[in-house]
Order: C-alpha cells, then sequence, then structure tokens
C-alpha cells in the first residue's frame, strides 16, 4: 500500500519535474549563452527528477511496484507456470519454439553419427570379412531408423493413442475458455491457499497454491494436462518389425563382439551398440500421425492466451526482465526481480537488523552499551603512573592487615580498580566502521600534517622521506592488506594501521603541497613583522596550507572508508564490510544492498560534513 | 643616528648552469633618517635584489650593509615591508593583520587595541577591524598593509612597488597617504617602483638604477616630495620642473632598455 502511494508520488514528482525544467529552460536562453557557469546552478528539480526516475527504475525492475499494485500477479503466473510445465514435455515434441519436430531432429543427429560411424570404417585396417559383416550391421542399423518414420512399419494402436491425447488438449483448451471450469472451489484447499504467506513473506517467495479465480483455473488445468503429457511420454513406436530388428542388430553385435580381437574393432561395435541404444527409444514417428496434436496444442495456447488476459500485460510490465517459474515447492522470481532486491524488502531487512535484539551475527548495527568509566580510566591511564608516586605500594604486617596508601589508590585508579558509574558508548557493526575510519584518519592526520609541513619547509626532510612515501603510496591499499593483516591481526589494530597508512600519505602529500604554495611575499612580511620561525609555521604556514589540509582530509575519509570495508571483507568480526561478507557468502541479496546503501550514505554524510567544514573554515579559499 | 649606509653592496647569484649573474655592483650610498627616496630602473636592475638585502631576506656576496650603525644580517621589526599585493593574511582580520607584528611580540592587549584603532584611523579604515581581509578591495588592502607595518614603528619602511596593482584613482590617493604618513611619523621611506612620475612625486631622494650589473646609475634630489605635502598633486605634476626632470629620466631609462634589447639581439 505504502509502496503504490510512493510509486505514485514518484510519478507526479517526475513528471512535475520535467514540466518544470522545461519551463526553466526558457527563462535560460534569455539570461545566459552556453558555456556560462551560472547555468549549473541552482535546477533542484533535476535533482529531483533524477532522485524520483532512479527510484522508479528500483521499484519497477525489482518487481516492488508490480508486487505493490497486483499483489496476486505472481501467485496467478505461477499457476500459469504450472500448466506450461505441465504442457512442456509434449510443446517440445513440435515445432513450437524450436524449428523442428522431435523426430526430425532425432533422425538428423543419428544418421549423421550412421554416417561418421561407416567413413570411419572405411578407414580402419580391419580383415574383408570383418568389415563386411560390419558395413552390414551399419546399414541394418540406418534401415531401422529410417523405418521409423513409415506408416508401414508403425506400432499398432498408435494413431488411436495420438487422437486421443490431441482430443484431450482440445477438450482442456475448450475447458479453460469456458465459465464453468473449473468447478465450485473446494473450500478447504481455498482456504488453505489464503492462510499461504504472501508473496515474499516467507522463504518460499511465491505460495503455489492457487488464490484467485482465474489462478484456479490454470491450477486445474495444469493436473489434468499432467495426465495427458504422461500418457502422451507413453507412447513409443514399438511395433514387433522395428523390435525385431533391433533384437538382431543386438544379437548381430554380441556375436561380432565374441571374435572381435583388435581394440578399434571392439569400440566401433560398442559404438554401434550405443547409437542402437538410442533408437531403441522409438520416438520417432511418421509424422501424419502426430499432426493432430500439434493443432490441439495452438488452440491451447490460444485458449491460455485469452484467459490470462490483462495478466501477460502486467507480466510484461510490471514483472520486466524476467519471469516467473513453477517449481515443485514453491514458485521463483527468475531475472532483474530475483537479484534486485525490492526497496521495500531491503527496507524491511534494514528495520529488522537495526532491531538491537536482532542485529546481524548477534552484534546489533547501531546501538548501545553501558561500559562502567573505570574500564575506560583503565585503557587510557597508563599503570606506571602509580609507580611515579612517591612512597612505597602497601604491604601487610603482622595482624595480616594491609595498610593502603595514597600510591595504592593511584594504582588503583590507573587499573580501573574502582567503583564506577556506567556511561552509555556507541557499538555495532556500523560503529566499528565508523570509529576504524576515524581512528585511521585521525592517527593520518597526526602524523601526516606535520611531516608534510615538514617536507615542505626543508630540504633535508624532502629528499629524506620522499622515497619512502612515494614509494609506498602508489601501492593500492588492498595489496597491502594481506600483509598488516597479518602482522598486526585481523582485529582493530591491523585495518587501523592499514587506513593510517592511506590517510598518512595523502595527508603528507596535500600538507606538503600547501607548505610550498605559501606565497613567499607572506613569509617576507611575517618575518619583517618579528614573527619567530615556530610563529611563522603557526600562525602562517599551517593556515595558509589549510585549504589543502582539508581538501587531503576530504579525500582521505573518501578512501579510508573504500579501503575499510574491503579489508572487512578480508578478515574480521564485526563492520559493515564483514555484513557484506557474510550475506554474500548466503547470497542475501537484501543484506547485500542494505549495506550498499549504508555505506553510500555514511560516505555521503562524512563527505558532507567536510564540505560544511571547509565552508565554515576557509571562506577565503580562491580569494587571498 | 638610524642612517641606512651601505659601502660598495655586490650581489652575484650563482646559476645552476655554472654561470652567475651579477645583480648588483658597488652600490654605495648613504639615507639619512627622516628621508624617502624612491628607486627607479627597467626590470633586471637590481632594485628588489637591493630591497631584499635591505630587509635582510637575503645576504650581499661582497661589501657592507648598516641600519644605525649595526650590521644588517636578518630580517628584523626595525624594517618594515609593504609588498605589491599587499600579503596580507587572508585567514585573518583586519584588526588581527595589523596587530599581527604586536601578538607575535605578545604586546599588552588593551595596549594593542588601542594602537590598532589609532592607525586604522591614520589609514582611513576606521570600523573595519572585524572585516575578513579577503572582503576588501585592492586600495583598501594596501592600507591594512601600511597599517600592519606602521604598527611596529620600524626605523625604516621598505615598499616593495606597494601602488602597482592600484588604479589610477586610487593610486593617487595612496600616493598622498605616504607623503602624509612620512610627514607625521618622520620615517625613513625606501620605495621602490615602476613609475616615473610616482618616483618623481614620492622620492626626496631618487636613484636610477641600470641593469646589467644592477648598479646605480644617477642620484636625483627632488623638491616635489616637499611640495606634496603641501600642495596639490596633479598640479606639481604639470610644473615645468617635474615634466622636464621626468622626460630626462624617461629617455634614460627607454635608452638603457635599448641597450639591452641591442645586446640581446646581438648575441
Amino acid at each position: 500500500m505504502f509502496v503504490a502511494i510512493l510509486y505514485i508520488v514518484l510519478v507526479i514528482v517526475l513528471v512535475w519535474s520535467i514540466v518544470h525544467g522545461r519551463k526553466v529552460i526558457r527563462t535560460e536562453r534569455t539570461d545566459a549563452v552556453f558555456g556560462n557557469p551560472i547555468r549549473t546552478q541552482g535546477g533542484y528539480h533535476w535533482v529531483a527528477c533524477g532522485v524520483s526516475s532512479l527510484m522508479l527504475v528500483w521499484f519497477t525492475f525489482s518487481w516492488d511496484a508490480g508486487r505493490a499494485f497486483f499483489p496476486n500477479a505472481a501467485n496467478e503466473l505461477c499457476q500459469v507456470a504450472k500448466l506450461n510445465r505441465a504442457l512442456n514435455p509434449v510443446r517440445s515434441a513440435f515445432p513450437l519454439d524450436n524449428r523442428h519436430l522431435l523426430g526430425t531432429r532425432i533422425l538428423k543427429r543419428d544418421l549423421h553419427q550412421i554416417e561418421l560411424l561407416s567413413e570411419q570404417l572405411g578407414e580402419m585396417g580391419l580383415a574383408e570379412t570383418d568389415r563386411e559383416k560390419i558395413s552390414a550391421l551399419i546399414s541394418d542399423l540406418r534401415q531401422t531408423l529410417v523405418l521409423q518414420a513409415s506408416t508401414e512399419y508403425m506400432a499398432p494402436g498408435i494413431m488411436g493413442r495420438f487422437q486421443d491425447v490431441a482430443a484431450r488438449i482440445k477438450q482442456l483448451a475448450r475447458d479453460i475458455q469456458s465459465e464453468d471450469f473449473p468447478g465450485p472451489a473446494d473450500e478447504t484447499r481455498l482456504a488453505e491457499a489464503l492462510a499461504q504467506p504472501g508473496w515474499g513473506e516467507s522463504s518460499t517467495e511465491i505460495p503455489v497454491l492457487p488464490k484467485t479465480e482465474r489462478g484456479r483455473i490454470f491450477d486445474a488445468a495444469a493436473e489434468i494436462m499432467t495426465g495427458i503429457t504422461a500418457d502422451y511420454s507413453e507412447i513409443r513406436n514399438d511395433g514387433p518389425d522395428l523390435t525385431g530388428r533391433i533384437e538382431d542388430i543386438r544379437q548381430s553385435i554380441e556375436e561380432l563382439e565374441a571374435i572381435a580381437v583388435q581394440q578399434e574393432h571392439k569400440d566401433i561395435l560398442s559404438d554401434i551398440e550405443k547409437i542402437s541404444k538410442r533408437i531403441d527409444d522409438f520416438r520417432v514417428f511418421p509424422t501424419q500421425v502426430t499432426q493432430g496434436i500439434e493443432a490441439s496444442l495452438i488452440l491451447l495456447e490460444q485458449a491460455m492466451q485469452d484467459r490470462q488476459g490483462s495478466l501477460r500485460f502486467i507480466d510484461a510490465w510490471a514483472l520486466p526482465g524476467g519471469n516467473i517459474l513453477a517449481g515443485n515447492n514453491a514458485c521463483s522470481e527468475q531475472g532483474s526481480g530475483r537479484w534486485l532486491p525490492k526497496p521495500s524488502d531491503t527496507l524491511a531487512t534494514f528495520i529488522w537488523m537495526a532491531d538491537p535484539g536482532q542485529g546481524y551475527k548477534g552484534f546489533p548495527l547501531f546501538w548501545y552499551k553501558m561500559k562502567p568509566v573505570s574500564e575506560m580510566v583503565d585503557f587510557i591511564v597508563p599503570d606506571w603512573i602509580a609507580d611515579l608516586i612517591p612512597g612505597e605500594y602497601g604491604h601487610h604486617d603482622e595482624q595480616g592487615d594491609i595498610d593502603y596508601g595514597f600510591k595504592d589508590s593511584i594504582y588503583n585508579f590507573a587499573t580501573g580498580d574502582f567503583d564506577s558509574f556506567s556511561v552509555p558508548v556507541p557499538t555495532g557493526h556500523i560503529w566499528d566502521s565508523i570509529l576504524r575510519v576515524l581512528a585511521g584518519l585521525f592517527l593520518g592526520i597526526l602524523l601526516g600534517v606535520p611531516l608534510g609541513l615538514f617536507m615542505g619547509l626543508s630540504r633535508f626532510a624532502k629528499g629524506y622521506f620522499d622515497p619512502l612515501v612515494e614509494l609506498y603510496r602508489p601501492v593500492p591499499p588492498l595489496a597491502w592488506a594481506p600483509l598488516i593483516l597479518t602482522i598486526f591481526g585481523i582485529q582493530d589494530d591491523g585495518k587501523i594501521f592499514l587506513l593510517f597508512m592511506v590517510a598518512f600519505a595523502i595527508m603528507v602529500i596535500s600538507a606538503r603541497t600547501g607548505a610550498t604554495g605559501t606565497q613567499l611575499s607572506k613569509i617576507h612580511a611575517a618575518h619583517s613583522l618579528g614573527a619567530s620561525n615556530r610563529q611563522i609555521i603557526q600562525q602562517v604556514i599551517l593556515p595558509n596550507s589549510l585549504p589543502e589540509i582539508l581538501t587531503g582530509i576530504r579525500i582521505s575519509i573518501g578512501v579510508c572508508w573504500g579501503t575499510l570495508v574491503a579489508a572487512e571483507m578480508l578478515a574480521g568480526t564485526t563492520g559493515i564490510g564483514f555484513v557484506e561478507n557474510v550475506a554474500r557468502k548466503q547470497s542475501d541479496y537484501e543484506i547485500i544492498w542494505m549495506t550498499i546503501i549504508v555505506m553510500g550514505v555514511l560516505g555521503l554524510l562524512f563527505d558532507l560534513i567536510m564540505r560544511f567544514v571547509i565552508d565554515r573554515t576557509i571562506p577565503w579559499r580562491g580569494k587571498g | 643616528m638610524s642612517d641606512l649606509v651601505t659601502d660598495n653592496l655586490n650581489m652575484v647569484f650563482d646559476l645552476p648552469d655554472g654561470s652567475s649573474v651579477h645583480a648588483l655592483k658597488d652600490v654605495t650610498f648613504t639615507l639619512r633618517k627622516g628621508e624617502i627616496l624612491s628607486v627607479l630602473g627597467p626590470s633586471g636592475c637590481g632594485k628588489t635584489t637591493l630591497l631584499n638585502i635591505v630587509a635582510g631576506f637575503l645576504h650581499p656576496t661582497g661589501g657592507s650593509i648598516k641600519l644605525g650603525g649595526s650590521v644588517i644580517e636578518k630580517p628584523g621589526v626595525d624594517r618594515g615591508m609593504v609588498f605589491q599585493q599587499g600579503a596580507l593574511f587572508e585567514w585573518l582580520t583586519v584588526a588581527d593583520n595589523v596587530n599581527f607584528g604586536l601578538r607575535m611580540k605578545n604586546a599588552d592587549k588593551a595596549d594593542t587595541k588601542q594602537k590598532v584603532e589609532e592607525w586604522l584611523d591614520i589609514v582611513g579604515l576606521q570600523g573595519f577591524g572585524e572585516t575578513p581581509t579577503y572582503q576588501l578591495s585592492g586600495g583598501m588592502q594596501q592600507r591594512v598593509a601600511l597599517a600592519r607595518c606602521l604598527i611596529n614603528d620600524p626605523d625604516l619602511i621598505l615598499m616593495d612597488e606597494p601602488l602597482g596593482a592600484l588604479d589610477a584613482l586610487t593610486r593617487e590617493k595612496m600616493q598622498s597617504l605616504v607623503l602624509k604618513i612620512w610627514k607625521e611619523t618622520g620615517k625613513t621611506i625606501m620605495i621602490i617602483t615602476h613609475s616615473v612620475e610616482e618616483a618623481l612625486l614620492l622620492g626626496e631622494r631618487l636613484f636610477v638604477m641600470a641593469p646589467r650589473p644592477g648598479r646605480l646609475h644617477k642620484q636625483y634630489r627632488l623638491p616635489f616630495a616637499e611640495m606634496g605635502l603641501h600642495g596639490d598633486p596633479r598640479e606639481i605634476k604639470n610644473e615645468e620642473d617635474f615634466v622636464q626632470t621626468r622626460e630626462e629620466i624617461l629617455a634614460m631609462i627607454w635608452n638603457m632598455e635599448e641597450e639591452i634589447m641591442g645586446k640581446v639581439e646581438a648575441a
């Protein structure tokens, strides 16, 4: 319901934005010439246009719109698919989907192979008598094959059986079109069908029992057709003449095999035997006897199309790029509906996983947990701080009492051994990923910016550190990953170090560019205003490099984010990349898409924050 | 006794390809306290090199240079500088630019604030203290640069084509401002310029330099700066004396340029 409303809204937005955009283009003609950058300003209606068309494509090709507007379509198409499935063995024998009759195809194939055999025989160095015997055998084989197509040797009763099948299919076609078919619904069966989980509500995808009147027609027809197909499949052109001939051929092969010595002699006999076993199927019939079935199949086809009516249109428009296949226990979506998860399902998956009790692999996506302050103190404050306090640690006296001093209290504080209140701390897959990026980025800035400035100011530093940075920087971060993760472990340390490497190189280069780009006259001015070297770095070079440094941070965040996700896929037990990797192994398309979208949104968010920070902190950029 | 005394200044730059350029040759002059000097010359005559040596950004390869009796070895607050583009710190406000020198010395804050107000008043920028400098026009930026330099109370003010990037009208106003400041503060000022008129108008003394090697070609002592303090600069520019000297110097520079072109073509 929600999806349907949203879809209609999206269509309205799309149409509005195009109409509005056309109107605005008219003013554009008067106020700017082509190439004027002003023409790119504004234009939020085109953002609406882009977003809505993107969403419409997603809704349509994932079949989400189809499901919203026609919730029963899949169930009905499932019944049609059932009938097609039952029909298929018969249908495939006739030139409806194929170009030739099944019998024609068999004849063509087998005759070709027999031809090859006789050619092979000519090239073999067999004794003359052996060759003649085998040659006679091959010619018998060919004759037996060809005789199947003749009405003269046809098995008795075949004509009648084919006519029966044709008549039943024709009757089925008439039934499908009639109003009474398939009679009143069985109450219990209908109740059972209606009790099935809906489309996409369970792992069985599409419910298999017919829920609607139209569905029931095809379901019943499929049942009848299954019977007809079974009878049809039993028909064989195994008249006594032909079976007798095959018997003879078998016998001759056995006799010849008994006396065969050479390997190629034995080989050709076994090839002949293989073909004889295939002919043994007797699936070639005289064309006249099967014509009736072909005609009634066309009638049935017509009847199915008529009866489907609007369903065929829904299939083409609302479920594009694929169809629905019937299986034994459930029907499944084949095509874009399968690998492109529906937006509503993706959102539902996200909401389901966002529940902290649910999470993914026992770890929430983004939540908080209460953590005692003492633990954090233990982590942050080094234990040796207590050693710096003058005095001795407490020791026990003769009564066994221990006199704790101030030094002990400090030690207990540093090791987190005290009662404390708890504070909420963020936790979860998404948070872990963000934290890793921020930690790597922070370390990269902390060390990269000073080094970059140093390299921009000193010939020594530039020469000394340049090879190091320039050699490791061009290596794709992921190429480092296996090594770094081996050294530092697959937990946070390794990933943070990897991200640090990425951010460090970018920060060094941008800080260096910023420092070398400082106008000489500004440095001169600062010198003659009495600034010391340290003040020049702090007050002139650093602020002057700020645009480059902030741009570097913006680039670093993007690259770190990309590297992190890949690194999490390689190893680890938490993080958004880990979630996607596990989902990939389970072919869980909804979760894969959900993680992709989460990553996209977070990446966008990081970038927006950086853009905001850049606008705020360096408004003079490009105006100096 | 804060005169600027140079004795046989020589500056030779060694180029990476092994050759060398004689940028200054035997430059000897004395600039007395309170004098205003303009230096004129075709491009490549070493004006800026001379200024950089006085400022302490370059060390001469020969000769000596002293300000107030002590040798100039490095940049210092006794020599304030004003650059062509202002060279303002665009991340700071006008006030923060002006008080930069005092902040570097950790001067008293209230005192600093008062001084900034005074100097903004003098250069005609009252009320612009909190304006970001990147929003100012070119003329206003130069006023800030002047104030920033003067607030440090330097003995000598060095100006490297300070008015070169300004439009004609602003330029005239700024010339008057420079003269006003010269009069009111009694500072020694050294101005490097491309404009002959400006050099004549502002320079109590005027050096014309010649290129290859850069040297002092001719020295003048002129009355126009003194006149400019009282009279209208535009009238001064029309005086016979002014016009005559202007034509003389222009011809001189013209000949130098011709000579350089000749040398280049001959080579």
